[in-house]
């Protein structure tokens, strides 16, 4: 018998539930427990750069919005910059990168406000185009899925961006990128998330 | 040098498939398309921080956080404590861990549950701590009951608790759910048999912890929770893209 490794395995994933809300967000289930709720500022009131919104709508295989979701974004700061003690620079006072909004119970639309992230290095030197990690859980959801949002307005970033041209099928990349428009002089990028079927939304295994 | 890598890869045969038919609603939310398999990058191995002053210290005691001064809440008093740890068998201190259940009749405070069990007016529901220096947590609650929910006609779900990671990482996020020993309603729920292997069901079944509970107050569950590890390697394996 060889000798044994001695790794641990993963604790198994399961759904987040129709009730996720009541942990992670206990005001939309309709009660005040926290002081403070986490994740509802993203980028703080001293963050550089452009101020954005972005919204969507999580849509499942027979067309429908999904009404119970929660999605967790994670992002750079306007340079680039994590706030994680592995990142080298600093960020702007107050700046979390972390946010977690959950879907309206009636539309299914979500959105947050934040502030447009800069380029992050990669790997191998290669420069990543302005992107938002977004990881979303619901009910029906086993295995929380991984996603990022691309910005529309960075084609010639995108074009070079090493995560999108991983993507073999060229099509399939236009549902990471999220389309620009402005409202009452605020930029707003629109990105739908279709679990399945036509358009499925490209998932990593991270 | 030896500094921390990549993470090691998800195990996707020990976590549950996105489609597990038995469980209905998987099926028209489950992605059909491959996943893209993604190298770590610095986007993956960052992850938001959490302190002190982002919770407060009665957080992580459900049976007072919601509770009128002076009551508590109906049910069975346990403790359910653990520690974080990567599949290294390190510990992962000062991460936060978030729990969210139904009350000892089944019923959670959510306007989207109309079941038919009580709401407790002193039992909240949710509660969140941060592990310490050596991965340690552990919160005080009560027991939660089973409760009927709509899959095939008959089905009710185990006693359980949902439980959320973070760990260092936006790779290593995680949600989970809790069971208790010797409970019978495991064996026959769908979404506990959305995970394949027998063995990794059992890594979600908290065992009795009698060493750990409180005699003639609280008896105590014990629950470890196994977040993904990461290389540790004197090769090179350009990370930082030098």
């Amino acid at each position: 018998m060889p000798q044994k490794l001695d790794y641990l395995k993963e604790t198994p994933s399961q759904t987040a539930g129709p009730y996720v809300h009541i942990g992670l967000a206990p005001g939309a289930a309709g009660f005040d427990i926290y002081a403070r709720e986490l994740g509802w500022d993203i980028a703080g009131p001293n963050a550089k750069g452009e101020r954005i919104r972005v919204e969507g709508i999580v849509i499942d295989g027979t067309g429908s919005p999904v009404k119970d979701v929660l999605l967790e974004a994670w992002q750079a700061n306007a340079d680039g910059v994590y706030p994680h003690p592995e990142t080298a620079g600093e960020v702007e006072d107050g700046f979390r990168g972390w946010g977690r909004v959950i879907t309206d119970f009636e539309t299914g639309e979500w959105a947050f406000d934040t502030i447009k992230p800069g380029p992050v290095m990669g790997r191998d030197g290669q420069m990543m185009a302005p992107h938002i990690n977004l990881w979303v859980v619901a009910r029906g959801i086993n295995l929380g899925l991984n996603t990022r949002i691309y910005f529309a307005d960075e084609e010639a970033a995108n074009a070079a961006d090493p995560v999108l041209t991983l993507i073999e099928w060229e099509r399939r990349r236009a549902t990471l990128i999220a389309a620009r428009s402005d409202r009452d002089g605020v930029p707003v990028y629109r990105f739908d998330i279709r679990l399945q079927g036509q358009d499925e939304t490209v998932f990593f295994d991270i | 040098m030896s500094k921390p890598g990549e993470f090691y890869q998800r195990d996707r045969r020990w976590h549950p498939p996105a489609l597990a038919q038995d469980y209905k609603t998987s099926v028209t939310r489950s992605p059909q398309y491959a996943l893209i398999s993604l190298e770590n990058t610095a986007s993956e191995i960052t992850g938001p921080t959490f302190g002190h002053n982002d919770i407060d210290p009665l957080d992580h005691d459900l049976l007072r956080n919601f509770a009128g001064e002076g009551h508590s809440p109906i049910g069975e008093r346990i403790i359910v404590h653990g520690r974080v740890l990567d599949e290294n068998a390190r510990p992962v201190p000062d991460t936060l861990v978030e729990i969210w259940q139904a009350n000892a009749s089944g019923r959670y405070r959510h306007k989207k549950d109309t079941y038919l069990g009580s709401l407790d007016p002193n039992f909240g529901g949710c509660g969140r701590t941060l592990t310490d220096a050596d991965g340690y947590y552990f919160f005080r609650t009560v027991k939660p009951g089973a409760y009927p929910w709509r899959n095939w006609v008959n089905d009710w779900r185990p006693a359980h608790i949902h439980v959320s990671v973070f760990g260092s990482a936006f790779a290593q996020r995680l949600i989970t759910q809790m069971y208790f020993e010797g409970d019978p309603l495991i064996a026959t729920c769908p979404i506990v048999n959305t995970i394949p292997d027998p063995t990794a069901i059992e890594q979600l079944v908290a065992p009795l912890d009698r060493n750990a509970t409180i005699p003639l107050d609280s008896i105590a569950y014990k629950f470890d929770i196994v977040l993904r590890g990461r290389r540790s390697t004197l090769f090179e394996n350009r990370l930082e893209g030098n």
